[in-house]
Order: C-alpha cells, then sequence, then structure tokens
C-alpha cells in the first residue's frame, strides 16, 4: 500500500486549485455555521491529514440516510467519497461482496485499529440473540459490537441509530435499539432525522474529518451546530403563526395563502432540527414549505407521540384576526403547545422546549 | 435432494460445492445467496434467504389510517414514496375517498421521478460494477474515449480533455492505495469484457449519474417537502395551487411548475443521452452472456400502474398495463386482481412462519396469519448466530413465498415489460423492438439478465417522458380552471364506516406492490403488504416451486466461484429491496388478526 496521503494532496491531484481549496475551506466553515478564520483552520487540518477510514454498517434500516447522504450537494457525495474520505465498506455502494466484503472490515481493524469511524445506519434487534438482522451469517449486533471495539469514534446516522425509530415504535416486535444501548464505551454523535439532513450528514462527517475531533453535542448527544434550535424558531411561517392565520384544513384558503400549518398537526415547535434553515435537497424547500406539516422526525420516539395531524396538545386556540398583537397569539399558542408535549410525558422534548435557550442547563 | 425437477420446471442438483454469497451488496437491506456448482462450475441449485425483518404492520395495529403511509414510507428508503401511495391509495379505497385530478397528477409526476432516479442509481451505482472494471480504465486512451462517447450520443462532456481529466482523478484514487469503495472487488477477472475505453466512459457516468441523480428527486421536494421520504395525504397531495391570487409564493406557482418543468428536461435528456447509450454499448459487448432468464420466459405479472384518470384502476386508465402471463404463453394475458382471495397467496412451509392449521396452506392477504418460527433446518451447517450454510429442505428465509394462482411469479420492468408488449401497448412495443433490432437480438433475448437490465433502462427513458405527458396534462387542467389538490370532506373520522377494509396497489421500480387494509373504529385494525422483492426473492414453496432469484441463476457459468461476479449481475438485474420483502410479523409469535378486503 502507498503512503497515505493528505486530504489536501489528494485534492490538488483531482486537479482542485490551491484557490479553490481555500474557497471550499471557508465554504465548509460557512455552511457550519463558523467564522472566516475557521477556514484557516479547515485548510490547515486538510493539508496535514491522510484520509481518514470510514466504515457504514447497516442493521435493521430502511437504507434513507444513504439516500440522503448521495443528495448532498454541498459537498457533493461523490467529491466526499472519492476525496475527502475513505469509504472503505458500505455494504449499500461497494464494489465486494461476501468474504471478500468481510475481508475488508479485518483489514481495517489491522490497519486502522483506532482511528476510523464507525458510521451505524440502522439499529440492532435484541429478542432471540439478534436473528432478525443478520449479515455474513452472523447476528447485526456482534458485527456492530466487533467493529465498534475498534473504532475512533461511531456516527450514528438517522433516527434508528438514534433513537431507535420506526422498527422501535410500539410494540417494539424485535426488540430494536439505538447504538447507545448497546455501545457504551465510545463517543456516539447522533444525527437524527428520518432521514437527517444530506448536508447536515456531509456537514457533521466533514467537520470531524477536517477538526480532527466531535462536533459540540447537546446533552442527548446531537451536534449542536444543527440540532439546538425549533424548526418553529426559524420557520418563514412563523409571522402567520404570531399574526394568528392558520391553515385549518389542507389545500383551503390558508393554504394557499401559505399560513401557518400548526393547526393540522405541524411538530415544528417541539422539534430540534435544521429543516427551516438549511433546507432540503440544495436548500429547495422543506416540508412545511410544500405545504405539510413537520413529522417531528428528528425527535426520540417520534413515531409514538399521537397523529401527524393532531395539533400539539390538541388545544383549540383559534386566530383572533390579524388585528391581534403577534405577542399575544403567539405566546398563547407557545404556552399551549408546551402544555400539550408535557401531557406526553416524553422527557427529552419538553424540556427542551420549556427552555428559552437549551445550551443554558447543560 | 442429490437431483430433482421443480414442478415449475427446474432441474435442481446439491452434489457440487457450494458457494456461499452473503452479505449480497450494492442491495437495499440483507440478503443471502447459496448455490452448488458443478464440476464445470456451473451453477445446479440456487437458495436466496432474506436476511432480515422489522414488523412494521404489528406497529401500524390500533394507529389512525392517516398516519399509515408515513410508517410505511419507512418500510424503504431506496424506493422512497412507494409504500406511502399504496397506503393513501388503500385507505382512500377503504373510505371511498375519491382524489382531485391534481393529486393524481402530482402523485403520478412524484413516481414517474421515482423510477427515472431509482432506476439510473440502480443502472450506474448498484449494478454498473458488474459489468465494468473500473481499474481497467486505467489504461484508457482518452482520444479512444472520446471517439467512443461521440459516436454513441450527443452527450456535450465528450472531449478529450474530460476523459483525460476523470482518468488522472482515478489514477491518483487508486494511487493513494485507499481504494475506498472499490476495495477488494473483482478488477481484472475474465469476466469482464469491455475494452478500457468503454469501461472509462462508463466509470465517468457513474460519477456523472452520481451527482445528477439528485436533482431528479427535487420533484419530490417541490410536492412533497424533501427526498428521500416526503410527504403525503389521505385525499390527495399536501400542496396547494395558487397561481395567481394573494399569497401564491406560499403555494404551487409558475415558479415552483417552472423548476419541475426544467427538472423533466434535464431527467430527459440524461437518460436519453447517457444511460441509454450506455446501457447499449455495454450490453454490445455481453451479449454472448445470455444467462439469468429464470422465470422470466415462463411467468411474469404486472399490477398496473399510472391512472391516467384519479380513481381509475383498470386497463383504459393504466400507463402501464395490468396482467400475468403463464407458462410463456403471450397470447393470453390473464386479468390479476388484487382483491380475488384464490389469486394473491402466501406460504410458508420454507419462510420462518408457520401457520396453526395446515402448514402448507396458502393464504390470501385478508387471511393472512404470521407467527415467526425461526429454526435451522436439520441439514443446516453452523449455528443461530453463525451460519455457514442452510438447509433449502426446511425454513431458510424471513421472506414469505407469494404465488399467483399457485404460480411463482417474476415482477418488475422486464415483467411489466413482457406485459405491455403482450398486451399490445404501442409505446412500449416500440421501444423493445427499437432495441433489439439495434443490438441484432431476437426476442428471447430478453428473457435474460440483460434483457431484464435492458428493460429497466427502457422504462426510464419511458418514465423520464412520461413525466413530461403528465405535466402537460396538469398544467392544461389547471389552465382549465381547477386547482383543488386534496379532498378534505371525509377526513374527520366521524364521517367513515365503523368497519372498512381497502386495498391499494401498483407497480412500484422494483414490481407489483399491494397494501390492504382493515379500519375498525377509526383505528387500523389489520394491515398487510405484499412487495415486489417478496415475489422475486421468495424461498421455495410448499410443493417446492422455487422462486425468481433461485430460478435466475441456474445453469450460469462461473468464472471463477470464489468472485462471484456472475452472481451479483443476475441478483442485481433485479434490483433487490430486502428491508421491503421482509416486513410481516407479530410479536412473540402473537397471531395478527386476520384481514378481510372487499
Amino acid at each position: 500500500m502507498a503512503a497515505r496521503e493528505t486530504l489536501y494532496e489528494v485534492m490538488r491531484q483531482h486537479g482542485i486549485t490551491r484557490r479553490s481549496f481555500l474557497k471550499f475551506c471557508s465554504l465548509t466553515a460557512a455552511g457550519l455555521g463558523l467564522g472566516p478564520e475557521f477556514a484557516g483552520k479547515i485548510a490547515y487540518a486538510l493539508e496535514t491529514k491522510p484520509r481518514t477510514p470510514v466504515i457504514w454498517l447497516h442493521g435493521l434500516e430502511c437504507t434513507c440516510c444513504t439516500e440522503a447522504f448521495i443528495r448532498s450537494g454541498n459537498p457533493l457525495a461523490s467529491d466526499v467519497v472519492l476525496s475527502m474520505i475513505s469509504l472503505d465498506y458500505d455494504d449499500t455502494l461497494m464494489a465486494a461482496a461476501g468474504h471478500q466484503a468481510e475481508e475488508i472490515l479485518k483489514q481495517t481493524i489491522e490497519k486502522y485499529d483506532g482511528e476510523f469511524i464507525l458510521a451505524c445506519e440502522g439499529n440492532p434487534p435484541l429478542n432471540e440473540d439478534g436473528v432478525y438482522c443478520m449479515t455474513g451469517g452472523v447476528p447485526y449486533l456482534d458485527k456492530l459490537k466487533e467493529m465498534a471495539a475498534h473504532c475512533k469514534a461511531i456516527v450514528a446516522w438517522g433516527s434508528c441509530a438514534s433513537w431507535g425509530c420506526v422498527q422501535a415504535a410500539k410494540p417494539n416486535p424485535t426488540r430494536a435499539v439505538p447504538i447507545h444501548k448497546v455501545i457504551k464505551d465510545k463517543p456516539i454523535v447522533k444525527v437524527p432525522g428520518c432521514p437527517p439532513i444530506p448536508e447536515v450528514m456531509t456537514g457533521v462527517l466533514t467537520y470531524m474529518i477536517a477538526f480532527d475531533q466531535l462536533p459540540e453535542l447537546d446533552r442527548q448527544g446531537r451536534p449542536k451546530m444543527f440540532y439546538s434550535q425549533r424548526l418553529h424558531d426559524k420557520c418563514y411561517r412563523r409571522p402567520h403563526f404570531d399574526a394568528g392565520q392558520f391553515v385549518e384544513e389542507f389545500d383551503d384558503e390558508g393554504a394557499k395563502k401559505g399560513y401557518c400549518l400548526y393547526k393540522v398537526g405541524c411538530k415544528g415547535p417541539t422539534t430540534y432540527n435544521a429543516c427551516s434553515t438549511v433546507e432540503w435537497n440544495d436548500g429547495l424547500s422543506w416540508p412545511v414549505k410544500s405545504g405539510h406539516g413537520c413529522l417531528g422526525c428528528a425527535e426520540d420516539d417520534f413515531w409514538d407521540k399521537g397523529s401527524f395531524y393532531s395539533a400539539i396538545g390538541k388545544l383549540d386556540v383559534a386566530p383572533t384576526g390579524a388585528e391581534a398583537t403577534a405577542d399575544q397569539i403567539g405566546g398563547v399558542l407557545a404556552g399551549a403547545a408546551a402544555i400539550g408535549v408535557a401531557a406526553h410525558a416524553a422527557g427529552s422534548a419538553i424540556s427542551h422546549m420549556t427552555r428559552k435557550q437549551p445550551e443554558e442547563t447543560q | 435432494m442429490a437431483s430433482i425437477t421443480t414442478p415449475n420446471g427446474f432441474n435442481l442438483d446439491d452434489s457440487g460445492q457450494r458457494v456461499v454469497v452473503d452479505p449480497v451488496t450494492r442491495i437495499e437491506g440483507h440478503l443471502r445467496i447459496e448455490v452448488n456448482v458443478d464440476e464445470n462450475n456451473v451453477i445446479q441449485n440456487a437458495v436466496s434467504t432474506g436476511n432480515m425483518w422489522r414488523g412494521l404492520e404489528v406497529i401500524l395495529k390500533g394507529r389512525d389510517p392517516r398516519d399509515a403511509w408515513a410508517f410505511v414510507e419507512r418500510i424503504c428508503g431506496v424506493c422512497t414514496g412507494v409504500h406511502a401511495i399504496q397506503s393513501v391509495r388503500c385507505v382512500e379505497d377503504a373510505l371511498g375517498i375519491q382524489i382531485p385530478t391534481n393529486a393524481n397528477h402530482i402523485r403520478n409526476l412524484m413516481m414517474l421521478a421515482q423510477y427515472t432516479q431509482d432506476h439510473l442509481v440502480h443502472f450506474y451505482h448498484l449494478h454498473a460494477l458488474d459489468w465494468v472494471d473500473v481499474v481497467s480504465a486505467l489504461s484508457a486512451d482518452p482520444k479512444a474515449t472520446s471517439q467512443l462517447q461521440q459516436s454513441i450520443s450527443n452527450w456535450p462532456k465528450s472531449s478529450p480533455g474530460y476523459f483525460s481529466d476523470v482518468q488522472n482523478k482515478l489514477k491518483r484514487f487508486v494511487e493513494s492505495g485507499q481504494l475506498g469503495i472499490f476495495s477488494n472487488a473483482y478488477w481484472g477477472s475474465p469476466a469482464y469484457k469491455l475494452p478500457p475505453e468503454a469501461n472509462l466512459m462508463a466509470v465517468t457516468h457513474y460519477l456523472e449519474a452520481l451527482d445528477f441523480q439528485k436533482e431528479i428527486v427535487k420533484i419530490h421536494t417541490v410536492f412533497g417537502g424533501r427526498n428521500p421520504h416526503p410527504n403525503w395525504l389521505v385525499g390527495g397531495a399536501p400542496c396547494s395551487i395558487n397561481m395567481n391570487d394573494t399569497g401564491g409564493v406560499g403555494a404551487l406557482n409558475m415558479y415552483w411548475m417552472n423548476l419541475v418543468s426544467d427538472i423533466i428536461t434535464q431527467s430527459i435528456q440524461f437518460v436519453d443521452q447517457v444511460y441509454i447509450p450506455d446501457l447499449k454499448a455495454i450490453a454490445s459487448f455481453y451479449k454472448d452472456w445470455g444467462f439469468g432468464g429464470g422465470l422470466s420466459s415462463k411467468n411474469v405479472m404486472s399490477y398496473g400502474d399510472f391512472p391516467r384518470f384519479a380513481n381509475q384502476f383498470d386497463n383504459d386508465s393504466f400507463m402501464l398495463p395490468q396482467g400475468a402471463i403463464l407458462n410463456g404463453d403471450l397470447s393470453t394475458v390473464y386479468d390479476v386482481d388484487p382483491r380475488d382471495p384464490e389469486q394473491v397467496q402466501e406460504f410458508v412451509t420454507h419462510s420462518w412462519y408457520d401457520y396453526p392449521g395446515d402448514p402448507n396452506a396458502g393464504l390470501h392477504p385478508w387471511d393472512g396469519i404470521t407467527e415467526p418460527k425461526f429454526e435451522l433446518g436439520p441439514n443446516a451447517k453452523g449455528t443461530k448466530t453463525k451460519i455457514e450454510a442452510h438447509d433449502e429442505n426446511a425454513k431458510y428465509s424471513w421472506l414469505k413465498a407469494p404465488r399467483w394462482r399457485g404460480n411463482a411469479m417474476e415482477v418488475g420492468p422486464l415483467a411489466r415489460y413482457i406485459v405491455a408488449y403482450a398486451r399490445g401497448n404501442e409505446e412500449i412495443t416500440e421501444q423493445v423492438d427499437g432495441l433489439l433490432s439495434d443490438l441484432d437480438l431476437p426476442v428471447t433475448a430478453l428473457f435474460s439478465t440483460l434483457g431484464r437490465t435492458a428493460a429497466r433502462g427502457l422504462e426510464t427513458s419511458w418514465a423520464a417522458h412520461k413525466m413530461r405527458t403528465v405535466f402537460d396534462e396538469m398544467m392544461a387542467n389547471i389552465k382549465a380552471g381547477d386547482s383543488a389538490t386534496a379532498n378534505m370532506t371525509k377526513w374527520e373520522p366521524e364521517t367513515w364506516p365503523e368497519d372498512a377494509k381497502g386495498v391499494g396497489y401498483g407497480e412500484a421500480p422494483r414490481g407489483s406492490l399491494g397494501h390492504w387494509i382493515h379500519i375498525k373504529d377509526a383505528k387500523i385494525e389489520n394491515y398487510q403488504c405484499v412487495v415486489p422483492s417478496t415475489w422475486n426473492a421468495s424461498p421455495r414453496d410448499h410443493q417446492g416451486n422455487i422462486g425468481a432469484y433461485e430460478a435466475a441463476l441456474l445453469g450460469t457459468p462461473m468464472a471463477d466461484p470464489e468472485q462471484p461476479l456472475e452472481i451479483l449481475r443476475t441478483i442485481h438485474s433485479f434490483d433487490p429491496c430486502l428491508a421491503c420483502a421482509t416486513h410481516v410479523i407479530s410479536p412473540d409469535g402473537e397471531e395478527l388478526t386476520s384481514v378481510k378486503v372487499r
């Protein structure tokens, strides 16, 4: 094997000029919400480091995380895979199969013990010794534990790996559990969402590569840079919420005018994610913008918090017209939302949403 | 077993060396294939095992039927949306909800976009490396590659300099010693037949397609807010149309429609100028590789899909017709009715489930029972948590064995095309005849691995062009004064009957998909899905009929049994989706309430 090259060297060899490289660094910094002074640090990191091996395992899942990952526009998934990381194992994309594929896992442990990032999509089922998810003749749980023991850090992609997601919804027939329930001794970065936003996935990964450190995490293990604010806080329909202008049912006059979707079940007020800022598919749109409320898919246990079409708290606060002050309506509704969620007795969301600034209490 | 002939006419012999491929990569989910090869390394026995299940239908019990689409959409993120649309259809069928014309157009556009993107990604990123040698591309002459490209297509990215740049990129990547997703593969195998120039062209398009596929799905983002996993709505589509009134920017207006139109144009260009020419070029070097036909020359089926007219699910409305063909007799196309209890049935004799009455019975989804029963067969090798070889004479898969009137059927693009061809669909007949004539192949060449791959390519072009037709029809409908996208008259549960049953069915990119629902007291009483990869990857049934994957592998010679390229080729040609296929389960052996649909 040739000597490992730095990411910068590889990018240069790919015909990327130094000027483009530096521009990439400042765009990366900006994309991560960092100041311009960080561009230099990213450039330095990329110039001095070889491509970090990434092992991407699939448990019980639907592969929406991989699909989301290849939708990333900045950076392009092709650039991430060819120039930024070394994606040495990923069932969905890798050329090798069978024992040639499994051999790569052995080689990775030998060559990069303690150095590689373990990216987990999906989760392990615990019932029946894990036979509900087998790969290479062994339970996924065993494979996960083996690779986790040798990795540097774990990225838990999506709501399956972070929280359990749909197969763990009641009654959780396979006893599927999130990664942190079975791996206790490695740092885990949760990137929830079903799926997560493509650029959030590549953003988290490139941050870890560029800075050689984990992103700052909130109390639940999510990167603060993307998950510290509610969709509602940055929603472009928020002025309609504040003005008491609501969609009462789908395709009504309010819907045609782009009013607030709170009453038709939007979970934006209790969901911590970056959809209302980063948006989806190259920043084109996001669920609320297209006319459907947020499902709350980045939140723990979002499948078991009642119908997607029930207003949070099911409190019917009638809009009183545009003349009502924003503070009155907005304030009343925000209070109602908090009560409604608390009634569901779901731990995480309550504490977050009743706090003005989540980071203060951490 | 030694040597037997199955009731559906395939010879099996398990006396030779056993070769195991697990994991089968470049698919969705977890699949295991075992084969026996004879002394000439020809496959004489094949065993397909679904390695996972998640239990979504049980999870749906007791929930609000209007929420079901979101749960079942998570059956699969590769074929995102395909379960969601059948879910809203089955609820609408049960509750008697008629969707507006615009909603029908929007759903058709979303599913056509799904076909286009999903098929494209399958061809380049999941399947191409079975035919294309990445390392061989390093020795290509960029000038000759340019000439090749320009001889087959008008695609503008075709200069020698362009191919030289890509080749240099690739060279550096390989020389870095970190091969990433290309590690430890089968480069240099004698099974690869393309000259270096064709390999370089294909690898270049692998990268271009990876960058382009994310554009196609923006059609989902416009109508459903995001992709993967866009949003759907019982009763229509969640997006409103407001072309010309106050607040129009908050809904679908000319800005969004222009965007969709532009994506359609780009998609047609990419498919017709890159995908189809590549498909023909690659196929022309593998014309001798006529293996992998399996069931395709015998039994194929399509439920039909893409209704031109909202709420009309029949061949007068379907752009892709429904029908079933048995024993290769193209002169008779049977009607398929997912509601008929005699037609679609599932068997579990070789699946890790048990039926309490007759273990060999075939049950319609209405009467489906799912009791898990995991056990290794008496001749299996290894242990429960370290499986070396399965015993196909016992239970060996988490997939049930669905059958149509007792027959194992192949579903998917090739099956749809054969049905459409036999039904006399002019567009599709013209496409198929054109391709066969370009490649100088007889119609029987369709019944093969390459035929399956070619049909998928033709269907991608069909879907991309159909998007334009549907878009134009939608604009005409809006112009005529109809801006409705959702029918909310039966949204509230108070308007529903106490007990209702419905079925939603259609064609996912991978084949025939049906969802059966039973709603009682405004909650889901039962929910059943029978999905494309369960048909194709099914294990043997009670009579010993083998499924489409198993049948397609038989008779294929392997260049080197240590390198499962030929197995990957044929299995990939079906585009397996195992998360979809393995879905039904009840917790701890609890019996599912039977579903009755009418």
